[in-house]
């Protein structure tokens, strides 16, 4: 039992990273990363949302009626972003304001219901709790490895210290909505590059839609594998 | 009337809805492979975003706010936004099977494509009346057709370039799309002073 839970850690992290081998959540990858500590506070709230999300749909995939699951799923999920947006307003209100309207919108993150249709649908609810902690992870250093090239070049900061020798002019193309297409755009290039292939160049046609679509196809694909 | 016009030229050009504020990408990058269907998802987006602008506002100031129900504005939005698109499909169906059969089977897309949850809760945070709503959802959509028609033009043209391998697929895409936010960076120059 034990290895398959690192596996589903594993998984996450390497295999089926969210943002860079899936790209799934492009738009959080991309809005939020203007600094290693955005990103980081980012990806945390994700994963809190995506762990108990799995583990409720998990609990409830027996009860919930097969033809209405998508609704039920969408509900459990916002009401649980609503529960840590309350949060963080309330205890992180610097975070808050970086994050500003990403934080509702974890609910549309393609991720979570893609995992919750994928995975915790399917698999009993311990499983499905490091499932999360896997692609929560996944996605957590992701983010963070896009803020910090973000940052460093275009603030010359990292985590808010200074870092770069004093004659360094930042380029601040970077942190503004260029510079996160363009570190995404290298970061995928460099991974094709040393062969780490992404799955992003064989996406289903059709299926391109966001959510509901990439869900979709998540189920389907998991199940041809079985 | 000025400020009017301005919600439109600013949420369609200078904070354009993909380029700059990063909302429905996945659409952006997924349904950019030919102009035509680029085209129909944005005609349908148009309509759908325009309408939830429309419900969404109308819905927070005469029921959420009198009900002192504020925070549960994420919850009500998305449900509201998945069942008017289920109405708008069935709606459409019925009395115009034309403009059915040009958007319909991009409608169920739109559900959860993250811009239209994203205008009813700027507009919400923005304090726009019902107008100022309706506006600013026209606008962003509108911009988010410009962008993504304008993407898929260019990626007919990739296909003929001689693209470096590592570069092929999603990276060369997002190329593109950063030099296209570099050049719609050049509208915040419009943006009223």
């Amino acid at each position: 039992m034990k290895s398959s839970w690192t596996e589903r850690i594993y998984n996450g992290v390497v295999k089926e990273n969210p943002s860079l081998v899936l790209m799934l959540g492009m738009c959080p990858t991309l809005a939020v990363t203007t600094s290693a500590t955005n990103g980081f506070g980012m990806g945390l709230s994700t994963m809190a949302v995506l762990i108990l999300s799995n583990l409720v749909i998990s609990a409830l995939r027996k009860v919930i009626p097969d033809e209405v699951r998508l609704p039920a799923y969408i509900v459990i999920v916002a009401s649980l972003v609503t529960v840590v947006e309350l949060l963080i307003e309330a205890y992180l209100p610097s975070l808050y304001s970086a994050l500003g309207i990403y934080i509702p919108l974890i609910v549309v993150n393609c991720i979570i219901l893609g995992r919750a249709e994928a995975y915790a649908s399917k698999n009993p609810p311990m499983l499905s709790v490091f499932d999360g902690v896997g692609m929560g992870l996944g996605f957590t250093v992701a983010l963070v490895a896009i803020g910090l090239l973000r940052e460093l070049f275009g603030a010359g900061t990292a985590f808010g210290v200074n870092v770069m020798p004093g004659a360094y002019q930042p380029m601040s193309i970077f942190i503004k909505a260029p510079g996160a297409f363009l570190v995404i755009a290298v970061i995928i290039a460099v991974m094709n590059g040393v062969g780490l292939a992404t799955k992003a160049n064989e996406k289903v046609e059709g299926c391109d839609g966001c959510c509901a679509g990439c869900a979709v196809c998540d189920g389907k694909g998991e199940e041809e594998r079985k | 009337m000025t400020s009017l016009i301005m919600i439109v030229v600013t949420t369609a050009l200078v904070n354009n809805v993909v380029l700059s504020q990063f909302l429905g990408i996945c659409s952006f990058l997924g349904v950019s492979k030919q102009i035509r269907t680029s085209a129909s998802l944005g005609g349908a987006v148009i309509f759908v975003i325009t309408i939830a602008s429309a419900v969404a506002s109308l819905l927070y100031d005469y029921v959420l706010l009198p009900l002192d129900l504020d925070y549960l504005k994420t919850i009500v939005f998305i449900l509201v936004i998945a069942a008017l698109v289920q109405m708008v499909e069935m709606f459409l169906k019925k009395t115009s099977p034309a403009v059915y059969k040009a958007l319909g089977i991009y409608l169920p897309l739109i559900t959860t494509n993250c811009a239209v949850l994203g205008v009813a809760l700027t507009n919400v945070q923005d304090g726009y009346n019902l107008l100022e709503s309706v506006l600013a959802g026209f606008g962003t959509a509108v911009g988010y057709t410009v962008a993504i028609v304008l993407l898929a033009g260019i990626r007919g043209r990739l296909e003929e370039a001689d693209v470096p391998a590592p570069f092929q697929g999603a990276p060369i895409v997002l190329l593109c799309a950063a030099l296209m936010a570099i050049a719609f960076m050049g509208f915040s120059g419009l943006a009223l002073s």
